[in-house]
């Protein structure tokens, strides 16, 4: 049996970590999920090897190629760009954007959602900081912090990241309120630990599954929120290409070309789903509670 | 059991700051629990038996104020600083929570949360640590411990999981044990498991518990002092066989006839209830707190607060109860 293999290998632990992977391997969405990132990563990283043509490269005579057109696989846009090479380069912006922006909410929001639950002295502070935040709309804060240091992709990734701090606060904040009335807190304090023990051996972990859900669920905001800023000329500078601002070019010859519009449209659609289902997965593959299959 | 006193605690006072005013869960309650030795703390709901037991294991709030002396082993607990505190804590006293269900946690295996005690704070390399979490499964009884050891806490019943806790408590070879309600949350055949496993560890590791619980029968099971607490005091303290054959405290001959486990009711008759609740003291009364629910109140119960009286068998009441079989 499975379960007795695990129990004489190794140190709690090490088993621990096989028995996730072990999950996630024998789940076929998850696998599917993988595949799917792996690949976009892939291209996104390998761009300027990959791509057939340069993504900025205009070929007026070409313009509107359907896709299946020798040497554009995917059609060209109203410049006659290819939308293949085009995508890959796109992939690159938007996961930069995405990363970027799911990495800086996470370094920041984590530490304040635990400390503003655990300790009550600086948790109005806190949450008052939160509802601050959340009180500039979404767009505000991107034109604002755009103004104040340029339009750029880095920039535009800051400004999505810190429109997403206040959610993961509150989301860890509340399951740090939720944990820490719970006994083995309460056990681990008779036993002499600190502060800084409780939170990062006992509350975190725990809190692990929905800081993850929430990273999936941040993730393709975060591409959806890059291609909004780039529509708005805040985020990526035309010519080069983001997922995002091929959709809004291609609005304008959507009944011609509908390609254009429709590719990037399936990429980013594949790439959130990915991101979903993965996650998806690895929370459930994070939780001792899931049944053994 | 003339030695000192392991635990030592004297005019234990806690008051809670709160909006109506200052509220004292807990007033001038001295309790002594010797080597060995098992003390039960007796009482109903929010007679602050809990907060007594949080207060000794350092859990309570910070809007909580305690004063008067905690001494374990000679050393002062009260207002001693941070970093002795947690090195008591963690070596001289534990604590075992009443539900089971949320005191191990859920995402490390109980083998890594034994032996992550062990390691901290005995210093144990990996192995030992692993090969010690065995010994300690098996000695509270848990079969198959070598595989159990990895095993995460929902895979365990209640009973188990409690077992996992005392394992845990003892781990360090504590001084005191401090068991808040360990049984009230399991099925009766499972807490008799669980108090055997008390039992044997006191007799084995000559540890010293406390015993949190308002189960009279739990009491006579384990204990072998009783200490009775109303409304934030100790209204009666004596040896266990005394209490049940001779309460004196009204109040202790309520909750021995409200009790089926006493076995004075054993025939059809309807339990004997005490009317009323704890009353919540958010000031000083100058009358005995359990007055107006006393069958015995007599002029002075309402008009001054009764103390302790000194001996074996103390009580704090104007009027105790004397059975013609005196000893």
């Amino acid at each position: 049996m499975a379960v007795a293999e695990a129990v004489t290998a190794g140190t709690p632990l090490r088993s621990n970590r096989r028995k996730v992977v072990r999950r996630i391997v024998r789940n076929p969405l998850a696998i599917a999920g993988l595949v799917v990132l792996g690949i976009a990563v892939i291209l996104a990283v390998f761009a300027p090897w990959l791509a057939p043509h340069e993504p900025t490269e205009t070929h007026l005579s070409n313009a509107f190629a359907p896709p299946g057109t020798a040497g554009y696989l995917l059609g060209t846009d109203d410049l006659g760009r290819d939308v293949l090479s085009r995508i890959m380069f796109g992939l690159r912006a938007s996961l930069h954007v995405a990363l970027l922006a799911v990495a800086t909410s996470l370094v920041i929001g984590v530490p304040l959602g635990l400390i503003a639950g655990y300790f009550r002295a600086v948790d109005a502070l806190i949450s008052r900081f939160t509802d601050l935040v959340l009180a500039f709309p979404f767009l505000i804060l991107a034109v604002g912090l755009a103004a104040i240091r340029g339009a750029s992709l880095g920039n535009a990734a800051i400004a999505i990241g810190i429109a997403q701090i206040p959610g993961v606060i509150r989301i860890v904040r509340s399951e740090t309120l939720r944990l820490k009335s719970l006994d083995f807190v309460s056990a681990a304090i008779v036993e002499g630990a600190g502060d800084a023990w409780v939170l990062g051996r006992h509350i975190l972990p725990n809190a692990a599954s929905v800081v993850i859900v929430q990273a999936t669920v941040a993730i393709p905001a975060a591409i959806l929120g890059e291609a909004v800023l780039s529509f708005l000329g805040l985020g990526i500078q035309p010519p080069a290409p983001s997922l995002g601002t091929m959709l809004s070019d291609a609005q304008q010859f959507a009944s011609r070309a509908p390609w254009a519009a429709v590719m990037p449209g399936v990429a980013i659609m594949l790439l959130t789903l990915a991101f979903n289902v993965v996650g998806d997965s690895l929370r459930d593959a994070l939780d001792p509670k899931a049944s053994r299959r | 059991m003339n030695t000192a006193p392991v635990l030592q605690v004297k005019d234990l006072t806690v008051t809670f700051r709160t909006e109506d005013g200052l509220l004292s869960a807990v007033d001038r309650v001295s309790l002594e629990v010797g080597d060995g030795e098992v003390l039960a703390i007796v009482g109903e709901s929010g007679c602050g038996k809990s907060v007594t037991a949080m207060s000794l294991a350092g859990l309570l709030p910070r809007t909580a104020t305690i004063d008067g002396s905690v001494r374990l082993d000679g050393v002062e607990l009260i207002g001693a600083d941070k970093r002795t505190l947690r090195t008591i804590r963690g070596r001289e006293v534990a604590y075992i929570f009443q539900e089971p269900m949320t005191s191990l946690n859920p995402v490390f295996t109980v083998g890594h949360q034994i032996g992550e005690v062990l390691r901290t704070h005995v210093g144990l390399s990996r192995q030992a640590a692993r090969d010690r979490s065995v010994e300690l499964l098996k000695l509270v009884g848990i079969p198959s411990a070598e595989r159990r050891i990895s095993d995460y806490p929902h895979q365990l019943s209640g009973g188990m999981r409690q077992r996992v806790m005392i394992a845990m408590a003892v781990a360090c070879d504590p001084k005191v044990l401090i068991a808040d309600e360990p049984t009230t949350a399991l099925d009766v055949t499972i807490q008799a498991g669980i108090l055997d496993v008390l039992r044997e560890l006191r007799q084995r590791l000559g540890t010293s518990i406390v015993l949190i619980t308002h189960d009279l029968g739990v009491v006579a099971d384990l204990a072998d002092r009783v200490a009775v607490m109303y409304a934030g005091r100790v209204v009666e303290t004596a040896e266990v066989h005394e209490l049940f054959a001779h309460p004196q405290h009204p109040y202790t001959a309520g909750l021995l006839g409200a009790s089926p486990a006493a076995g004075r009711h054993a025939e059809s008759h309807r339990l004997n209830e005490i009317p009323g609740l704890v009353p919540v003291l958010t000031e000083q009364p100058d009358a005995c707190t359990f007055a107006d629910r006393c069958p015995r109140a007599v002029d002075t119960c309402t008009a001054s607060q009764p103390e302790l009286t000194a001996g074996q068998h103390r009580v704090a009441c104007w009027n105790p109860v004397r059975e013609p079989v005196e000893v």
